[in-house]
């Protein structure tokens, strides 16, 4: 009986936890208005900050977040950040906050935040959490009336390829990983508790129309699309750099192999020649001969980026012209009647 | 009645003349989420309030973090290494916040509290006392703010008066975000750009409805007319600007095109991204 009851035990602590995938982000107000303070008080300058929650089966709960000081370029400051990030989480834990990190935040402007970087970053949290999200804000969108609020993570195909670091063609088309799977977006649900709830509705009655009303009827979004797509014309610019490259790579490719085959020819002629005067033929291949050395391709990486960066202001683009039309439209019809 | 000397109970005016305090609903979220994960024996949680000073003399309260304290019948103690820690850590991300007070739930303000202001105005000359009920014991959840006036009989100090200031809850950024996600205690999606769109239009309309009914009402005699608001109307009206219709359509038309010609580029761009990635992907090494 104890046997088979410590077997069964061994047998549950052997078997791993089967992890369900995140489905939802579940964030609390209070941390939503902390980034939007924190973020807004630094902009135009991008500042990131840590986030504190729990994860609970397929939602990820995130409770309280603290903002990181800007870093300037110095080596001693990095003993710093880690001291004050330590500070903040014990002092946190005295007064009951959930004590676990479960990513960060950043702020963005205009959606421009798929770097090397980020996912450097994302590599590094993975290490220690098992699950971890990125919240990305966008502090210029909110002049919209827009919560540009976006909970991000790798996917998992994605992080085994860098962790290999080979990013060639073949074992993309392996994986069948396009550069829409680097980042999955992640539904984001907010929660308040009742209490602050109910504060908010005593304090503040239900008005008709709200400052964010006020900012989407906007007529004028004409200095955001500028920006847009002085930001698209640039990307669009670095990519074409990639893809010269690219096409560098492959006429190079093309030029040794046709090489390597004008060479093999003039072998195998030497080698008949030698044959029919009686000496031993020359091996087929000369590895020290510099066309033979294999070019590195280069990695995709930096092409994928540089592509969902272009998705993402082409939607910004479509949404802020959908409002438009809206506005317009209305315009339209006020002055009409 | 009896001349001569006669000392006189003093009234001071706060001295640095502080005339309201302006508070942000991230000061009150942080107060009801300490509340809420307070320990089990302690009733009421105390904490400090960052913020600036204005120059019109108006406190700005911007955050807030609680202190650890134990309190028993006669005295109250608060953790003032915990209290100078998390200042410096604040600090570190914003050197512009200072303390500006400091905060306790519950009404009214006890006999403790006069111990804990005096501490905080070692600190800082004139501190507010910010009170949130979160017992909702008059049937309302109620923020009050306190400066303390010092009773004075003659030279001797006699204790400390708490007036109440006016307190203004300044919400812009709340209402930027969206009242709704902030209100109710559970939103299942952010709203996005086209959502959004429609619920403001949708508010308008039903403005623009309830003006329709007034005016119709006032017409018709069901209701009193009242100039103000007439005039009020009238300015609405006519403070759309007065084009001639060809101008109108013109203006319009070049700022449709220039959406059109917007939402065409970025088509172009995704097709010519989805044309690269099929040719990067698909080209084989021969």
């Amino acid at each position: 009986m104890a046997n088979s009851m410590a077997k069964s035990f061994l047998q549950a602590a052997a078997t791993e936890e089967v992890v369900s995938p995140l489905r939802v982000v579940q964030i609390e107000g209070l941390v939503i208005l902390k980034i939007i303070k924190h973020c807004k008080e630094f902009s135009p300058a991008l500042v990131t900050g840590q986030l504190l929650g729990l994860d609970v089966g397929s939602v990820l709960e995130v409770t309280n977040c603290f903002p990181f000081p800007i870093r300037e370029e110095d080596e001693e400051i990095e003993a710093d950040g880690a001291n004050y990030q330590l500070e903040m989480m014990r002092c946190l834990r005295e007064v009951n906050v959930d004590n676990n990190t479960v990513g960060w935040y950043q702020s963005t402007i205009l959606g421009s935040y798929q770097t090397v970087e980020l996912i450097e970053t994302f590599m590094n949290y993975q290490e220690n959490i098992r699950r971890c999200v990125c919240i990305i804000y966008d502090p210029s969108r909110s002049n919209q009336g827009v919560l540009a609020l976006k909970a991000l993570k790798l996917s998992d195909s994605f992080m085994e390829l860098y962790r290999a670091n080979s990013f060639t063609g073949e074992k993309l088309r392996e994986k069948n990983l396009s550069w829409m799977d680097i980042f999955e977006e992640i539904p984001i649900k907010v929660s308040n508790s009742a209490l602050i709830s109910a504060f908010m509705t005593e304090l503040e009655s239900d008005t008709p129309v709200t400052q964010c009303d006020y900012d989407r009827l906007q007529l004028s979004s004409n200095p955001y699309m500028e920006r847009n797509m002085e930001f698209l014309i640039e990307c669009m610019d670095d990519l074409s750099v990639e893809q010269q490259k690219f096409q560098f790579y492959y006429r190079s490719l093309s030029r040794q192999q046709a090489q390597q085959q004008a060479w093999l020819q003039k072998r195998r002629a030497d080698n008949m020649q030698r044959k029919a005067a009686g000496e031993d033929p020359l091996p087929e291949e000369d590895p020290s001969n510099p066309i033979f050395k294999p070019i590195p391709e280069p990695s995709r990486l930096e092409s994928f980026l540089i592509t969902n960066q272009i998705a993402n202001y082409c939607n910004q683009i479509n949404g802020v012209s959908g409002q438009s039309f809206n506005r317009l439209y209305l315009m339209k019809s006020l002055h009409d009647n | 009645m009896a001349a001569g000397d006669r000392t006189v109970l003093q009234f001071n005016s706060p001295s640095s003349a502080i005339l309201s305090a302006k508070v942000h609903p991230l000061v009150i979220f942080n107060i009801c989420d300490c509340y809420v994960r307070r320990p089990d024996q302690a009733e009421r949680v105390i904490g400090t309030l960052l913020g600036s000073v204005l120059p019109d003399g108006t406190v700005d309260i911007r955050n807030s973090y609680a202190v650890p304290h134990t309190e028993s019948a006669e005295q109250v103690a608060l953790d003032i290494e915990y209290h100078h820690n998390m200042l410096v850590s604040h600090q570190k991300v914003n050197p512009k916040e200072v303390i500006v007070g400091w905060y306790s739930t519950g009404l009214g303000v006890t006999g403790g509290s006069a111990l804990i202001q005096d501490f905080y105005s070692r600190e800082v000359p004139n501190p507010i006392h910010l009170t949130v009920d979160t017992g909702f014991r008059n049937g309302e959840g109620t923020v009050k703010a306190f400066v303390s006036v010092n009773l004075s009989l003659g030279d001797r100090q006699l204790a400390a008066q708490f007036q109440e200031i006016p307190l203004d809850l300044c919400m812009v950024e709340a209402e930027r975000v969206g009242f709704d996600i902030l209100k109710k205690t559970a939103v299942d999606k952010l709203p996005n750009d086209l959502e959004g769109m429609e619920v403001t239009m949708g508010r308008l309309l039903a403005l623009i409805d309830d003006v329709y009914k007034y005016v119709d009402d006032v017409v018709e005699g069901r209701v009193p007319a009242d100039n103000n608001i007439g005039r009020f109307i009238a300015e609405t009206v006519a403070s759309l600007p007065k084009l001639s219709p060809p101008a109108f359509d013109k203006l319009m038309n070049d700022s449709l095109q220039d959406q059109l010609l917007l939402l065409y580029l970025s088509s172009i761009a995704r097709t010519q991204l989805g044309l690269a990635e099929k040719l990067n992907t698909a080209a084989q090494i021969l």
